[in-house]
């Protein structure tokens, strides 16, 4: 393979990786903060995608339906705190992990149920479509910006956490639960806000994607599973973990899907290596959690177990 | 001199900063109730984590029957026959009292991995489960549920599960904890003939109980024995009588 | 006789009634969905095993089923295509009997089982749900993508395969069949629950402390459930895919592991009749509602919601709650 094919598939792999890193944060902000398993995190990235479909195909304009997607993704996020996910909290997983699993049912049949069974389709706006020259190598502006705002984003969630108040009280609440109690911080309404904040950050994901994907129901489910390798990977409840397993994931995923059968093809017959590469080029991102574990059981940079 | 059945050598653990064993030699003789006191934060419960092995020094030995079990963790500890019981009860409070102390002497026996066969049926294994509830007074709670017993009643059943290991020495961490008057009566009494059976070191704030059944006694401060001795060299110690100033001294 | 005992014999009557309103009907579909009712409730009582008595949280369980599923679709279609399935160092080949292929299925589910539980087990809490589910997925995916055994398509199998002495093909039978070994299984899980083993594994699942400070290791404990679940689960696979002569990687799916959870939570955790009442309650909605609403799983959602919100301990819990327990 040639290197400047690889360096298109390490920006691939870069992207992916920082989309799943939107997914993760959510996820493991909530389980740091408030000790919840959520698997309907999935349904919050489709629901993001959704909103951004639908009001692009209103307005024709992509900021108006990013914005749409972040607002509806943090509306319907909390609402299903204030009315579901708050009773979890006491829990233990097994109920968080089936209320969670029932809300999925709900809110992907209930799409289903307005949007019907058929994909949307969600275009790149003709100021972000075509490629960019990157020195020798021609690569998709748009994939490029989603990097870009994969990265700013990560790093003002990095400072939101480590400089604002509100970055104060979710360390915290990671920390001690009782403490910010004492500190006079009104606990629920944190805790709204955190899960509206991780549902926006997945429904910002769920329309950026939509615009290279389909949007469907049910498209965040594989993303969700992905976040989850991330966060075991990284460690639950560490954001920095969440950043460096979701690039880790990203590039493994990428890189494997294009390197493993090529690897086979040194001493394989094409066909079988084709076979057999792809086959473990999607395994390749379980093994590596595989792998992680047994080397820290708690992630890379996961305090508890 | 009798070999001692429990000995350290040496402990060191240090978490950060705060030095929680310092040095720490200490041991525990055939027969004889050794009671371990020191004002909160002293380092008794990281002592005796290292002892059941459930954390490991960063230097110095632990000795069990005359082997080097500092490698060896809580489960292989028990197996050689050291009991302990918790500062906070440890028990499965969905099953009955029976329940509990059954499998203790399913522990005891290795026999855990039995996948047929009525275990409550068991006659050899309830007897002798019987028999142990019935030294400690629960006999007549055989059937209850653990999680509806008393405070003082599952002080009694961790004892019991204890004691269902037939062991070769006991570690207990506050026995009397949260027990009243009556309570801690009532243990002491136990206690007292216990010693006979198998050596017993005894963590304990309560320090009545401590003076009527310790043989000896160390002084735990900062992580560091500042002494042993019998009640009376304790009770004369000078040193040990400016540690424990801040308590309101020794009685 | 415990009010528990009571449910569990009104469930093993309605099983019975069931059946034989059906033949007296000539509702033969009926006789197909009370054998679902019983090769599901299989996989749940699988599940149970590690779930109820040991109080692993596995969210990866149609691994086994999927495994199970293939064991038969993988053979029986060698013999069925007159294939071996492998030459060498050994000569293997297919076969359409159900005591091989189940055996199979559980020797295969259960050694899939040792791994992801070796290592699953050396974490807990939230840590082993998710990595319970992402091996469910890895099997998932390879299934997609290894393109020998029909790949995302699946495989079909023409004939249901034998089992001596009987006519597989016939609703009746298949059903008896089933009915079957979902006895057996429940008789051999209410042994072991009430084992040596069983009493160990339960007090680990109420305090590892306290088991670990008698000496008894909870890891290998878990592992030996784990180990038992996912060769139940694989059992019901075999039987599952014989059942629509059909298998897919959606055996492996995640709302899969995500159904046989529900099975397990609608009837009862740790209620050894849990998993064949919520299996029952299960199919029951799929049948009713599905036939009101095209979205009927907004239902269910909304009846799952429920039933962990407001009804812990699921149907069996309801009816007779947990009193104290004497043996």
């Amino acid at each position: 393979m040639s290197g400047l094919l690889l360096i298109e598939q390490v920006l691939n792999g870069l992207q992916s990786g920082v989309m799943l890193f939107l997914m993760a944060a959510g996820l493991t902000l909530v389980f740091g903060v408030m000790g919840l398993i959520n698997l309907a995190h999935g349904s919050l990235y489709m629901v993001g995608a959704f909103a951004a479909a639908a009001v692009a195909a209103a307005t024709g304009s992509f900021l108006l339906a990013l914005i749409a997607a972040l607002a509806a993704a943090a509306a319907a996020g909390a609402l299903i705190e204030l009315l579901v996910i708050r009773r979890l909290y006491a829990r233990d997983h097994l109920d968080q992990v089936l209320a969670t699993f029932a809300l999925i049912l709900i809110l992907s049949e209930g799409t289903r149920w307005l949007f019907g069974s058929f994909p949307l389709y969600l275009d790149v706006p003709s100021w972000l479509s075509g490629p960019v020259s990157l020195g020798p190598i021609q690569y998709p502006l748009y994939r490029l910006a989603i990097i870009v705002v994969g990265l700013a984003v990560a790093g003002g969630l990095g400072l939101l956490i480590a400089r604002t108040r509100l970055g104060i009280r979710i360390r915290a609440g990671e920390a001690d639960r009782e403490m910010i109690a004492a500190l006079g911080v009104d606990i629920s309404k944190l805790y709204t806000m955190v899960f509206a904040l991780g549902a926006a950050l997945a429904g910002l994901a769920g329309a950026l994607v939509g615009a290279i994907q389909s949007v469907q129901v049910g498209m965040g489910e594989p993303v969700l599973i992905l976040a989850f390798v991330v966060i075991v990977i990284g460690g639950i409840g560490s954001i920095k973990g969440a950043f460096i397993g979701a690039l880790l994931v990203g590039l493994t995923d990428t890189l494997g899907g294009v390197l493993l059968p090529q690897a086979f093809g040194l001493f394989m017959e094409p066909s079988a290596a084709t076979t057999v590469g792809a086959s473990l080029a999607s395994m390749a991102i379980y093994i590596l959690m595989a792998g992680v574990l047994i080397w820290r059981p708690s992630g890379l940079f996961g305090a508890r177990a | 001199m009798t070999e001692p059945v429990l000995f350290t050598r040496n402990l060191c653990k240090r978490f950060g900063a705060l030095e929680a064993s310092s040095d720490v030699s200490l041991d525990l003789r055939p027969g004889e109730i050794h009671a371990l006191i020191g004002p909160n934060g002293a380092g008794k419960s990281t002592l005796i984590k290292q002892l059941a092995g459930n954390i490991s020094p960063d230097s110095g030995s632990v000795w069990f029957h005359g082997q080097d079990v500092t490698g060896l963790d809580t489960i292989a500890r028990a197996r050689l026959g050291l009991a302990r019981t918790f500062q906070i009860s440890a028990l499965a409070m969905q099953h009955t009292v029976l329940q509990n102390v059954i499998l203790g002497a399913l522990g005891q026996r290795q026999a855990a991995l039995r996948f047929f066969g009525n275990i409550m049926k068991n006659k050899a294994l309830r007897a002798e489960s019987e028999q142990v509830l019935d030294r400690v007074g629960l006999l007549e709670h055989a059937s209850t549920l653990t999680g509806e017993l008393s405070h003082g009643q599952r002080r009694l059943l961790e004892v019991a599960v204890a004691l269902s290991l037939r062991p070769k020495a006991f570690l207990m961490d506050e026995p009397m904890a949260g027990l009243g008057a009556d309570g801690s009566a009532r243990m002491t009494g136990f206690l007292d003939g216990l010693r006979r059976e198998a050596p017993i070191l005894l963590v304990e704030h309560d320090m009545d109980a401590v003076f009527t059944l310790a043989d000896r006694i160390s002084v735990l401060v900062y992580g560091q024995i500042i002494a042993t001795g019998t009640v009376s060299e304790i009770r004369e110690n000078p040193e040990v009588q400016r540690a424990y100033l801040g308590d309101g001294g020794l009685e | 006789m415990s009010r528990e005992s009571l449910i569990n014999l009104l469930i093993l009557l309605a099983m019975l009634v069931v059946p034989a309103w059906a033949v007296w009907a000539d509702e033969p579909f009926i006789l197909t969905l009370a054998t679902k009712v019983a090769i599901l409730a299989l996989a749940g009582v699988g599940l149970n095993v590690a779930l109820g008595l040991g109080g692993l949280v596995s969210f990866g369980h149609a691994a086994f089923f999927g495994i199970g599923g293939y064991a038969m679709g993988i053979l029986a279609s060698h013999a069925q295509s007159y294939t071996a399935l492998m030459e060498w160092p050994v000569l293997i080949e297919g076969t359409k009997s159900m005591p091989v292929i189940w055996l199979v299925a559980v020797v295969a589910s259960g050694f899939a089982a040792l791994l992801i539980g070796a290592l699953s087990l050396r974490t807990s809490g939230v840590y082993f749900i998710m990595i319970t589910l992402a091996f469910g997925q890895m099997l998932y995916y390879f299934a997609i993508s290894w393109p020998a055994y029909g790949g995302e398509d699946g495989l079909s199998i023409y004939v249901r395969n034998g089992f001596p002495g009987l006519h597989t093909l016939d609703p009746l039978q298949f059903l008896a069949l089933s009915y079957g070994v979902l006895f057996a299984v429940l008789f051999l899980v209410s042994r072991v629950e009430n084992s040596a083993f069983g009493l160990a594994l339960d007090a680990a699942r109420q305090n590892s402390d306290r088991v670990q400070a008698v000496g008894i290791a909870p890891y290998r404990l878990r592992l030996i459930a784990f180990v038992l679940s996912g060769m139940i689960t694989g059992l019901a696979g075999a039987l599952y895919a014989d059942l629509n002569r059909f298998v897919s990687p959606t055996m492996f799916s995640w709302h899969l592991s995500g159904e046989i959870m529900v099975f397990v939570i609608l009837g009862g955790v740790a209620r050894l009749f849990g998993p064949v009442a919520g299996a029952a309650l299960f199919i029951g909605m799929e049948h009713f509602l599905g036939g009101i609403s095209e979205f009927w799983q907004v239902f269910l959602g909304l009846v799952l919601l429920s039933v962990v919100l407001f009804a812990r301990g699921g149907l069996i819990g309801v009816l007779a709650p947990k009193g104290a327990r004497h043996d």
